[in-house]
């Protein structure tokens, strides 16, 4: 009994050595996020205060329940919405609307459908301004790098929901942005693409190191892609924990630390998404009270 | 198969009714003749050359008309759908005068054209070019709006844009959109050519009015009929089956 006892607080000791606060100073990041708060129009607070700074090469993963402003957080980064409050900054530049330097795939694969594979690449090649001459063995390039290799000429009905990912997949990597935004790429995939996707995935950025931001409400998807983990929590949206994964690429889902990770990190979630009342012992750090972060006032008047 | 058999009976069914009709001596059969007496009347003008050449000036009219109606119609229907000036006060006139039937637009032709083939085109081209804008209208404000959201992260942007998205994306919608035109400009074309003479099919129904050949008028509304359904049938279904099927919106593969 003790024993049994003492092997899961050894256990949960692990995870925890493998899951450690974030530390990122400001200065050097590559994506820095201050004070970001956006309100939609109907009122609803998607975002509060949230900071986040992400350094090159990093893969972070925005992990946290549905309403919890992690798809807000990357529009934001894409430039698709402008906040109502706070900075986003890439490489010291406050951004305003979508740039070449970021790229936002979505959770369709969204491919042009009267364009094969390669005429989608090829086009979007084009738009970024790369030399005609340039275009088709770049894409060919890419369209193997995701395995689609002989359907280089098949448009977008003729192929499978995971093949019409990675032809998508294909298309950003080829465009090569300086970072990647992923909102859920891989949610409508069924549970065996799904894997393939993310070991393609994690293979990919392993060799190219991009600066990857991924949107996932899956835990397992979260620690199997991230160097770090971001979770966030509903009403209003914001940011709780920034954890760092240190667990060695490449990693798969079977891996025992993985899953005791992904148990903590529910907790942690599951904690921080019902109401305080059903709380009888406060969160042990952030609690803030609810009926505050409701209302945020952008105004400084008061 | 079952499909054809079925069609084929029933267009059977109609002629035998037709022949009886006729024969029973209801009306006189001057004025209502059998289909062996109109299908002899359509031998008798496809042999000595009057319904070739009537079809073909009734389409060249019509080709040249149709061409100049999707030449303005598309652009102005693009137009309306992305610039707010065209949007907000072009639209309402296209909508106000698409109320008005194109043979309306007959008399005025007349009196600025006077008996040309100028007035006749005028007549097809302003009963199709509205129908045509507002179909391209309506597809190109339909265009996914995953794509026009994919293109502007990819930074697809001004020609690439209109050329390479927003065309081709509202290109099925179009395709429907020039297949009512067309059928809008060949009602207009029949009725302007009927009203004066023109030399085209039209002018050879007034003529058989003008005879009494009553079977001369109804072999060349079924030829009308025969032409209508080779083109649509033919030209249009064809066209956008295939475009539907490359652009992945039909079941079939």
């Amino acid at each position: 009994m003790v024993r049994a006892l003492l092997a899961r607080w050894k256990k949960w000791r692990s995870s925890l050595r493998l899951l450690q606060p974030a530390h990122v100073d400001p200065g050097r990041a590559k994506i820095s996020i201050a004070q970001l708060g956006h309100r939609y129009a109907n009122k609803v607070v998607a975002l509060h205060d949230v900071n986040l700074n992400v350094r090159t090469g990093e893969f972070v993963c925005l992990l946290g329940p549905s309403g919890c402003g992690k798809s807000t957080l990357l529009f934001a980064l894409a430039g698709h919405v402008e906040p109502t409050g706070g900075t986003v900054s890439i490489d010291g530049k406050r951004i305003h609307g979508p740039g070449p330097d970021r790229l936002l795939m979505f959770q369709e694969a969204a491919l042009f459908p009267w364009l094969t594979v390669r005429g989608n690449i090829t086009f979007a090649l084009a738009a970024r301004g790369i030399p005609r001459d340039e275009r088709r063995a770049r894409a060919d390039t890419f369209i193997r790098r995701v395995q689609l290799t002989g359907f280089e000429d098949s448009l977008p009905h003729q192929l499978s929901g995971g093949m019409k990912m990675r032809a998508s997949l294909a298309r950003a990597l080829a465009v090569d942005p300086a970072v990647l935004l992923m909102d859920e790429p891989f949610g409508s995939l069924d549970a065996q693409t799904r894997v393939h996707m993310q070991e393609l995935l994690q293979s990919i950025w392993m060799r190219t190191a991009k600066t990857i931001v991924f949107v996932t409400h899956d835990v397992q998807e979260a620690l199997m892609l991230g160097t770090r983990v971001v979770l966030m929590a509903p009403r209003p949206g914001r940011v709780v924990r920034d954890l760092e994964v240190h667990l060695p690429m490449p990693r798969s889902m079977e891996d025992a630390r993985l899953t005791e990770m992904a148990r903590h990190v529910r907790r942690l979630l599951r904690h921080f998404e019902v109401p305080d009342s059903e709380h009888p012992t406060p969160p042990p750090r952030r609690a803030l009270p609810a009926r505050g972060l409701l209302r945020p006032s952008p105004l400084p008047s008061r | 198969m079952k499909k054809w058999a079925q069609k084929l009976g029933m267009v059977a069914l109609l002629l035998a009714l037709w022949e009886g009709l006729s024969r029973s001596g209801i009306w006189s059969p001057h004025l209502f003749p059998g289909p062996m007496k109109v299908a002899e009347s359509l031998v008798a003008m496809a042999k000595d050359g009057r319904l070739g050449s009537a079809t073909l000036r009734s389409l060249g009219r019509l080709s040249r008309a149709y061409l100049l109606s999707v030449s303005i119609g598309v652009p102005l229907g693009l137009l309306t759908a992305r610039v707010a000036f065209f949007r907000n006060a072009v639209k309402p006139v296209v909508m106000g005068l698409q109320a008005l039937p194109s043979i309306c637009w007959l008399p005025l032709a007349l009196l600025w054209f006077g008996l040309t083939d100028a007035a006749i085109l005028f007549v097809v081209v302003m009963g199709s070019v509205l129908s045509i804008a507002i179909a391209t209208e309506d597809a190109v404000n339909g265009l996914d709006p995953q794509l026009a959201r994919v293109a502007s992260t990819l930074g697809v942007r001004g020609p690439r844009f209109y050329f390479g998205v927003l065309l081709p994306g509202a290109l099925p919608g179009i395709v429907t959109g020039l297949k009512l035109g067309w059928s809008f400009a060949w009602r207009a074309l029949l009725a302007g050519e009927l009203l004066f003479v023109s030399g085209g099919l039209g002018q050879l129904l007034t003529m058989g009015r003008e005879l009494m050949d009553v079977p001369q008028v109804m072999a060349v509304m079924v030829a009308i009929i025969v032409i209508g359904i080779a083109v649509d049938r033919v030209l249009f279904q064809t066209v956008e089956t295939r475009l539907r099927r490359r652009w992945g919106l039909t079941a079939t593969v």
